[in-house]
């Protein structure tokens, strides 16, 4: 009888073009998305006098360094940022390399843009040069991020060697209750096993409360699932799936769409399946989750307060909560609710797609900021879709800034940062140190979370301002 | 690559968990060369005053730690993005090897394609050697990666690091090379591939 397998097991076999005694094995790459980060890559490539043996499967995105506000269309006053981009652009050229430059309609953040032009598909092996390419998981895809060198590897032989990760499973069952969102249960998921309890680790979600995500929340999910240390996320495809990528630019078509679902179709675990790491989570039991720390595991529910670390026994423990509320400017034991904020962010590729736009703007809808914030949409056609639907003007209503779509405040590096020592409730994944940029303090929640944090001026729960609104 | 067999060298202690690679190497030096000077960036802003001024009591700013090549760093070292500068800012500073109970999956992997040994122990293990270079900065510290050992006084400590990264460096590696000496599987697993899997060319949009 063949040994049950699970999902990852399935993708891992497929890919496989050889194996080695050591125990990597070669990997075949279907989709190898790039960004401004890759010249290091290309420098890489160029000094071996080589060039990119699969262009078709290889695409660019302008989106980490890409400015959000001003006219960019004009071109971009910073020159070293503008020479990021050029360099990527001359770099797509030369290798004929499709490329969602800043001036493309469908620009945006390469994990937005990739799944909502069909280029992410259920049984694919996705990399990136950027951790949070696990979000790609959502559709039942081997996906992860990589580092230079493999990226360099990758565009000279469309391979990469890799040693089999161990299998987890996460199993979120139940359903969640009114105001808990994907960014919630992420949260709780990485509060619970540490940000390094899936180190090399493959994790499936799965479970009744999974299933009863949309396709924007599982890649929530999935995005989240690096902060737990997890090589990838994954989820299997299902109708959810099928329905979210009919009819997308590069998906199949017609009769070849019909012959991919059934393909498709038998992605998933066995029942019988082992998982090296197996943990269950109750979804009734997740609350609306904010962090106060700086790792991304110190998620508590909102009505909670701060740790005391004097109440540690643990003394490296004790020292890690004392360095992280120092930094923060937060006094230990004071409750979250009582958190004033400088600013919030509704944006990156965690949660910005147009259902998270839609469920802050349902908070946000006749209220006033009393923060000044940025929102920028995970791609211009997300920000297109929210135009249409108004939400723009309920941003700008609320007072925040209406943006154009790029990593901005996720990381910084196109100029748009929290001034140091000032507190922002963002939509991101990571409140590490300076991630915001420089003495930046961030704190981590849902997009409905910062709305609440943005009308209240403080970190708050977002449950009662949901009273008598439709979401 | 630098070939990394054994290395006898001073070691600086960092044994704080969680130390990502947003902390050795802030997002802002990202756009920098190589050539740039990348080991002047490192730890940035643990190591700096928002003046710029050096902070005394951050290990790397010690005199008696310049010219470590060892680095005895926490758990979940290189945790977070997968920027491979990181690894190039711990090399170019000079260290060659960092010893840590665990690292960031990522980061160990862009470390061994670039000579740079991440050699996990335990909890303990960091500890006890974290505690003996504290004490004695002037004290050597011997790893081997034949063997994969490391020795500091009377002590010996066994070290883990997945295979593939062990014969990489061991070889100087260049899997580039590696990987072409397959051109041939590769050619026919695409081929077939094709036909088996057609729904997983993109499709002309
Ligand atoms: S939004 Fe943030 S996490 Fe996402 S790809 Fe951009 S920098 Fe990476």
């Amino acid at each position: 009888m063949k040994e049950p397998q699970t999902l990852f097991d399935r993708l891992w076999a497929t890919h496989e073009v050889a194996r080695q005694e050591a125990g990597a094995s070669l990997l075949w790459v279907d989709r190898h998305y790039i960004h401004e980060g890759s010249f290091h890559a290309f420098s890489q490539m160029k000094a071996r006098g080589r060039r990119v043996a699969e262009p078709d499967l290889t695409f660019g995105f302008a989106d980490h360094y890409v400015p959000t506000r001003g006219n960019r269309a004009n071109g971009i006053a910073d020159p070293e940022i503008a020479n990021m981009v050029r360099t990527l652009e001359s770099n797509a050229a030369e290798n004929r390399i499709t490329l969602f430059g800043l001036r493309d309609p469908r620009q945006g953040i390469v994990h937005v843009v990739g799944p909502e032009q069909g280029l992410t598909l259920p049984g694919l092996l996705i990399v990136c040069g950027d951790s949070h390419t696990s979000t790609h998981g959502a559709f039942g895809a081997y996906a992860f991020g990589i580092g230079a060198s493999e990226v360099a590897h990758v565009l000279m032989t469309q391979t990469l060697w890799q040693n089999k990760p161990k299998r987890m499973r996460v199993s979120v069952e139940g359903a969640v209750t009114p105001g808990v969102a994907a960014k919630d249960i992420a949260l709780a998921i990485i509060a619970d096993v540490g940000a390094d309890g899936a180190q090399g680790h493959a994790i499936e979600f799965a479970g009744s409360a999974v299933r009863a995500l949309s396709m924007e929340g599982r890649m929530t999910l999935c995005n989240m699932s690096i902060e737990a240390g997890g090589r990838c996320g994954l989820i299997a495809p299902d109708s959810t799936t099928f329905a979210y990528l009919k009819g997308r630019p590069y998906a199949p078509k017609g009769p070849d769409f019909e012959a991919a679902i059934e393909a498709w179709s038998s992605l998933r675990s066995d029942p019988d399946a082992a998982f090296d790491l197996d943990v269950t989570l109750d979804a009734a039991a997740v609350a609306p989750i904010v962090t106060w720390g700086t790792s991304p595991d110190d998620g508590l529910p909102i009505d909670a307060r701060v740790p005391d670390p004097a109440r540690e026994v643990d003394e490296r423990r004790k020292k890690y909560i004392e360095d992280a509320l120092a930094y923060m400017g937060i006094t230990s034991g004071t409750r979250l609710t009582d958190i004033a904020i400088d600013r919030v962010f509704i944006g990156s590729c965690t949660n910005a797609r147009i259902e998270d736009l839609r469920a802050a703007a349902a908070v946000l809808a006749g209220r006033a900021s009393k923060v000044p914030g940025l929102v920028s949409p995970g791609s211009m056609q997300v920000k297109r879709k929210a135009e249409e639907e108004g939400l723009d003007r309920i941003f700008r209503e609320a007072g925040l800034e209406w943006a154009d779509s790029g990593c901005s405040m996720c990381v910084g590096i196109n100029g748009d940062t929290v001034p140091a020592g000032e507190r922002c409730a963002s939509t991101t994944n990571r409140n590490f140190r300076g991630r915001q940029g420089r003495g930046a303090r961030t704190h981590l929640m849902s997009p409905a979370m910062v709305a609440a944090a943005a009308i209240s001026g403080h970190l708050a729960d977002v449950r009662p301002l949901l009273a008598g609104r439709k979401v | 690559m630098e070939k990394f067999t054994s290395l006898t060298a001073t070691a600086c202690p960092l044994p704080q968990p969680n130390l990502n690679t947003d902390q050795i190497l802030p997002a802002r030096f990202l756009k920098w060369p190589r050539s740039r000077g990348l080991g002047t960036a490192l730890f940035a802003d643990l190591r700096c005053d928002p003046a710029g001024n050096e902070r005394a009591d951050f290990p790397l700013n010690q005199p008696a730690r310049h010219g470590a090549k060892i680095l005895v760093a926490g758990r979940n070292f290189g945790g977070g993005s997968s920027r491979e500068a990181a690894v190039y800012a711990i090399f170019d500073h000079g260290f060659r090897c960092v010893i840590a109970p665990s690292f960031g999956d990522i980061f160990a992997q862009n470390a061994s394609k670039n000579g740079l040994l991440t050699a996990a122990v335990s909890e303990a293990d960091a500890a006890e050697l974290a505690d003996a270079v504290t004490a004695d900065p002037g004290r050597n510290v011997t790893i081997d990666l034949e063997t994969t050992t490391i020795r500091c006084g009377n002590r010996t400590y066994r070290f883990t690091i997945d295979p593939v990264g062990r014969n990489q460096l061991l070889n100087g590696w260049d899997d580039v090379d590696l990987t072409e000496s397959f051109g041939a599987r590769i050619s026919a697993y695409r081929d077939a591939d094709r036909l088996r899997r057609p729904w997983a060319n993109p499709a002309k949009p």
